[in-house]
């Protein structure tokens, strides 16, 4: 598939006098394929709106490479522009204007027919709602007209900043069902998002980036699969047998966690081999449940990013590949 | 539609464009209306009664000088005048002549198309300057500080264009406004010395210097609109190009005149920025230095003078448009949007 999206050994630096130099970007890549939607996530600071930034040419970049639909940017993007629709963080617009006359204008300024206006509207739910002046919508409306105005020029590519950032239960369903049906009438869309269960619903690859650099990426199944950390859940037919089928199990060499109904067993490559071990010993599973690995404690591990109890995390204090709590040697598209 | 047709649909849909317009055609209609009602046609009764008050006045001034000179020499007589009343010789004393006390002096106002019209070009234009300046910086400033600015680059990579795009909109939006009004202010002025005034003596030369001065003008008012344009953009902030010019006003203009004065300099008002303004709508300022005495043939001591010419202002103005425009330019090319 062709790469809608790639960038190589992406830098920004800022520099300060005051806070020295802060490397925004470290040498970041990324590689959207076409018709996917792709996940980009990052915690807070972690670079990921700097790299849109970049991309779209708001930005100067220090160093590295950028391509959009196959050409060079930020050099080619007067040519690119037109396939391109983004919003980039939050929604922002003339709160005097209605948001119809909010379209109209960008349409002007990007010679795109009038009538696309009353589409996109339609498409995002503000058709009733359009003659009202910007500053009178929730943040949730102005969150739909973002996403109006970047699909007015019917993209090939969509990047979109944080769109269900406070659309209500029935919004972010109705984002979610338009970001599929665009990427199966053939748009790439690239959904930065800090809701993760909604990434891994909707999206078909990932990108997670931590200070700068990325630090996994792939398919979200294969993403989740290098994650899986073998953990399964057992009960056994009376709770009084719990402390001998822990020694057993221990002695076979699997780490195990002692609740007071059940076991958590680490590092369980095949469930059988627990029920085999234990029917051994005259004891009997009544529950063996594999614990399967979801996007948003793949994002914590990966981005050292998990609260801990009686800490206060701040902003930058995240994973950075290379550097100290460097996750172990990682397979397939991992940090790669 | 271009990008500058949609940038002049966007300056003219803006409400602050529109208030902001509106409220200097306003004030300027509102000078033309109170022009009119305080000057008066002059009739030949009026000026009859005012040459009576002038030879009444005279008169006065004749009976007055005579008993002051018998006054003075009853003083000088009787040795009481000591004081440093009366000068040394009481035949100095005399009335002045008739033609020294005019009869316009007891005229009521009247407007003198000939005369009067070309100051009035001054605070038309000066209005004009200001609402250009405040829209100029707003049609720009809102843009940055409510992120349209980026969004209109995400759909028109190109800076400089998209910002000289805007400028050029936003200067036909003022001349669009601002030529109108200048055709209105000269049918104005002109009906108010049909009724109110005199529109005698105009000839060709005169109408030439007025359409020159009004040229003028409405130079000055693109010039301050690209400023404010230009400083709300350097600042991304509408408040930019406002506190900028509050800044240069308060301290830059009322600061430095103080300080001039105090320090006793010579042709202050040369270092003042409205002084060049002054220069290029009248053609000449003539400073002139009180402190200093230049001895004429007659004995008379007459202050020494410096010119400032509105070509010298318009070194001024280019120099300004040039570095503050320059810069606004350079930062769009230049630094990040975020």
């Amino acid at each position: 598939m062709p790469a809608v999206l790639e960038i190589e050994g992406l830098r920004k630096t800022y520099k300060s006098r005051r806070r020295g130099t802060r490397n925004a970007l470290d040498g970041f890549d990324m590689r959207v394929d076409a018709g996917q939607v792709h996940g980009f996530l990052g915690p807070n600071g972690s670079g990921k709106t700097t790299t849109l930034r970049t991309l779209l040419g708001l930005i100067r970049p220090d160093g590295g490479r950028m391509a959009l639909l196959g050409h060079e940017v930020p050099d080619a993007l007067p040519t690119v522009a037109g396939q391109v629709g983004a919003i980039v963080e939050s929604p922002q617009f003339f709160p005097h204007f209605t948001a119809r006359d909010t379209l109209l204008l960008l349409a002007g300024a990007g010679e795109v027919p009038a009538v696309r206006v009353d589409e996109v509207l339609e498409l995002v739910g503000l058709r009733d709602r359009s003659g009202e002046r910007v500053k009178t919508y929730s943040l949730g409306m102005k969150q739909r007209l973002a996403v109006a105005s970047a699909l007015l020029k019917n993209p090939q590519l969509l990047i979109l900043d944080e769109p269900a950032n406070g659309l209500d239960p029935g919004g972010i369903r109705e984002m979610r069902t338009l970001m599929r049906t665009l990427a199966e009438s053939g748009m790439t869309v690239v959904l930065s998002s800090h809701i993760l269960g909604e990434i891994q619903l909707i999206c078909d690859s990932v990108t997670i980036i931590s200070l700068g650099r990325r630090v996994a990426f792939g398919p979200v199944d294969e993403v989740l699969a290098q994650h899986s950390s073998g953990a399964v859940r057992i009960r056994l037919e009376a709770v009084s047998d719990l402390p001998v089928a822990t020694e057993a199990l221990t002695e076979a060499g699997i780490r195990v966690t002692g609740h007071p109904d059940h076991l958590m067993l680490a590092g369980v490559d095949k469930p059988a081999s627990v029920t085999r071990l234990l029917a051994e010993k005259n004891l009997y599973v009544s529950e063996l449940a594999p614990i399967a690995v979801d996007l948003e404690s793949v994002f914590l591990e990966l981005t050292a990013t998990a609260p801990v109890p009686g800490q206060h995390r701040q902003v930058d204090e995240s994973m950075k590949v290379g550097g100290t709590g460097q996750p172990g040697p990682a397979g397939g598209g991992w940090g790669a | 539609m271009s990008l500058f047709r949609t940038e002049l649909r966007r300056l003219s849909k803006r409400r602050f464009t529109r208030y902001m317009t509106l409220l200097g055609l306003l004030v300027l209609a509102a000078v033309v209306v109170g022009v009119f009602f305080t000057n008066q046609k002059i009739d030949a009764g009026q000026l009859a009664r005012a040459e009576r008050q002038a030879d009444q006045q005279y008169q006065e001034q004749v009976r007055w000088s005579e008993q002051e000179r018998v006054a003075c020499e009853q003083a000088k007589t009787a040795g009481t005048a000591t004081d440093g009343r009366y000068p040394d010789d009481c035949s100095m004393i005399t009335a002045p002549s008739r033609d020294q006390i005019e009869a316009k002096w007891f005229l009521p106002s009247t407007f003198d198309f000939k005369e009067t019209f070309d100051e009035t070009l001054i605070p038309f234009a000066a209005i004009l300057a200001l609402v250009g300046f405040v829209i100029g910086a707003s049609f720009v400033g809102a843009e940055w500080s409510t992120g349209g600015m980026m969004n209109l680059l995400l759909w028109r990579p190109k800076r400089l264009t998209v910002l000289l795009t805007k400028l050029a909109a936003l200067l036909t939006g003022i001349l669009a406004v601002t030529l109108p009004a200048a055709v209105l202010w000269f049918a104005g002025f002109w009906a108010v010395a049909n009724f109110r005034g005199s529109t005698e003596k105009m000839t060709s030369g005169v109408w030439q210097s007025f359409m020159l001065t009004g040229v003028r003008g409405v130079v000055l008012v693109l010039v301050l609109t690209t400023i404010g344009f230009a400083l709300a953009s350097l600042g991304r902030h509408t408040a930019m190009a406002l506190g900028g010019v509050v800044a240069v006003m308060v301290v830059g203009q009322f600061g430095l005149g103080i300080l001039l004065s105090m320090a006793s300099v010579r042709f202050a008002e040369a270092w003042l920025l409205p002084t060049y303004a002054l220069a290029w709508m009248t053609k000449t300022v003539t400073l002139q230095d009180w402190n200093s005495c230049n001895a004429t043939y007659y004995g008379e001591c007459k202050p020494a003078t410096m010119d400032i010419t509105w070509q010298q202002s318009s070194v001024l103005l280019s120099v300004g448009v040039v570095v503050i425009l320059g810069a606004a330019l350079w930062a769009m090319r230049r630094r990040d949007i975020s």
